[in-house]
């Protein structure tokens, strides 16, 4: 990746992270703190990994996502605006009666998703589905998932690692992204999901942990991915929820709450400063 | 019908999938560690590399079947009753229903008559839990013949379906040769105007047997099959009910949220029409032979054929 590459990377996931507080903010409820610790990895897929067009969000051979944590749809929503799949416009609608861009992502409102989510354990499952049909269908796809480190609590997502692990589908790019914090609390107190990566080891995946800001660890993970055959692949991601919020930075109470208006100014003013820097470097 | 062949419905979805497998590719078959007992190990036989174990895991069989359907594929998922409809409730109405995805939710193991596996195993609440799905077509058939058509027409319909089979040898009426089968059509097995009864399932032949007992009692009943719970052949329900005016509905599941709660919901707001169910009170089953529980909760044409003698009175 380029200095330019990961530049354009790093001011499309401001821009993302923009997104996510408009989304919410007009929504007056909705996901911010998992959206933004996803952020750069949402901007990461739609703007260098997926091979999606926007121009047609169905094409046959395209990469499929699956968002697992669909509560996280806020960012999700963002990047594929800021791809073109739907106009920037549509992101202040977010939650609103007639939308198509529903609380959890929707597959039959919004173009280009591709798997309806939002009951927590179920994505990964249609993934590993997914990922199963396109081998026999001899379709040359990957399918990518993102969990929770809450969500993972949900028995299903090991009944679906096991499935994954089982048929060898190595089509299938799991990731989770661990920023630490669930609804009631740090995941360590809730319910500890810990040890994620010797957990993943032990279901047969290959699991590696990165920072997940990190834009060229990313990369390097995907690429990781690419060379294991015979086995799914798993990303852990390391991030902090809210980020690029000074606020709502490993804020649990910033799980599910959309910011009041004086919020709305100062995190907008937040992130346009960043943006402001990062086109001036 | 004592003379009659005896088959399981569970054979005939078996044999359909393996005739559905051969003629077309985008079919798909997951089961969860009873593919033995509902038969999908019929077409995994045929076709090893198209039939999926997901081990005892219906959860994710049922999200991941929505997946491969996600991808064009038509997915056929399999479990018993219980665990299909009961276990993975809310797989199936998120990532199936919502998403009215090509899913195909063979159930084997429904009603009363898995016998000695006693409660934990008699789902008698399935059609209640998926007619609450919207867009969910809920079907159970009479028979083999008629099961294997059902299976063909889920596979034809665009969206989900939920067929539930059972386990136990049941009389093969319907001729393989001239039946024909339609989602959401009821089938007049019998001709009457005292009384209709309206059954599913193994009930099926009971009721046909209730009516020629009915008919040596000087009562004329018409038998309907109504293997498609949902969506209701309300236009046959209404003509039963104006010309007959008194209905009997019968059923191998709780008389809560089934065929009886169907048809009476549906009559009430269009012909008030007297209803009596007959069907599993609001009590868990127990263990024992299938035919003993089926008389126990009076499933059986005697006690349909007593019910009917005593309503027609009324």
């Amino acid at each position: 990746m380029t200095a330019n590459e990961k530049k354009a990377l790093r001011i499309n996931a401001c821009k993302v992270r923009m997104g996510i507080i408009e989304g919410t903010y007009a929504a007056k409820s909705g996901h911010p703190g998992g959206s933004l610790s996803s952020a750069d990895l949402f901007t990461y897929l739609y703007f260098r990994e997926l091979t999606v067009d926007p121009a047609d969000p169905q094409k046959p051979g395209r990469d499929r996502f699956v968002l697992s944590k669909g509560h996280c749809a806020p960012g999700l929503y963002a990047a594929m605006a800021l791809r073109g799949f739907f106009p920037w416009e549509d992101l202040k609608a977010l939650r609103h009666i007639g939308s198509h861009l529903q609380g959890h992502p929707n597959m039959r409102s919004t173009p280009g998703v591709d798997m309806s989510t939002g009951s927590l354990g179920q994505g990964v499952s249609a993934a590993c589905g997914m990922a199963l049909a396109a081998r026999l269908q001899k379709n040359p796809c990957r399918v990518y998932t993102l969990l929770g480190d809450g969500e993972i609590e949900e028995g299903q997502v090991w009944e679906a690692l096991m499935f994954a692990h089982h048929y060898k589908l190595d089509n299938l790019r799991v990731i989770i992204d661990n920023n630490g914090l669930q609804i009631d609390g740090p995941v360590e107190q809730v319910m500890s999901s810990y040890p994620i990566l010797d957990k993943l080891a032990a279901f047969g995946l290959e699991a590696v942990e990165i920072d997940g800001h990190d834009f060229d660890a990313l990369e390097g993970a995907f690429a990781q991915a690419e060379t294991v055959k015979g086995r799914p692949f798993a990303i852990v991601m390391k991030t902090t929820k809210g980020k690029g919020v000074s606020f709502m930075e490993d804020q649990v109470g910033w799980h599910g709450k959309a910011p009041n208006a004086e919020q709305y100014e100062q995190a907008m003013a937040e992130l346009k400063a960043s943006l402001a820097e990062l086109e001036g470097e | 019908m004592a003379d009659v062949k005896k088959v399981a419905t569970r054979t005939g979805y078996g044999e359909a999938l393996r005739e559905l497998g051969a003629l077309h590719d985008n079919i798909v078959v997951f089961d969860a560690d009873l593919a033995g007992s509902t038969q999908t190990a019929v077409f995994g036989k045929a076709f090893p590399h198209r039939h999926f174990n997901c081990g005892i895991a219906e959860g994710n069989m049922m999200a991941a079947a929505a997946g491969a359907a996600a991808m064009g594929m038509v997915a056929f998922a399999s479990s018993f009753a219980m665990f299909a409809a009961g276990r993975a409730y809310e797989q199936v109405r998120n990532s199936i229903g919502y998403t009215q995805l090509n899913v195909k939710i063979g159930a084997s193991h429904g009603g009363i008559s898995v016998g000695e596996d006693g409660a934990s195993h008699q789902c008698l609440e399935d059609y209640a839990l998926m007619r609450s799905i919207p867009g969910m077509v809920v079907m159970s058939p009479a028979d083999e013949v008629e099961a294997r058509a059902m299976v063909k027409a889920a596979y034809e319909h665009q969206g989900p379906v939920y067929m539930r089979f059972g386990r136990s040898p049941v009389p093969v009426f319907h001729d393989p040769d001239t039946f024909t089968f339609e989602i959401g059509r009821g089938e007049v097995m019998r001709e009457g105007t005292d009384v209709a009864i309206l059954a599913n399932g193994l009930l099926v032949a009971e009721a046909v047997e209730a009516g020629q007992l009915l008919a040596q009692r000087g009562i004329s009943a018409r038998i309907i099959n109504m293997a498609t719970v949902k969506p209701l052949d309300e236009a046959l329900v209404l003509k039963a009910a104006e010309e007959c005016g008194r209905i009997i509905t019968c059923e191998e599941h709780s008389i809560i949220g089934g065929l009886g709660d169907a048809v009476c919901s549906f009559l009430s707001e269009t012909r008030p029409t007297p209803v009596k169910r007959i069907g599993t009170p609001d009590v868990f089953g127990h263990s024992g032979p299938a035919a003993a529980l089926l008389e126990e909760f009076g499933l059986c044409a005697a006690n349909i054929a007593r019910v009917a003698e005593e309503f027609s009175k009324t």
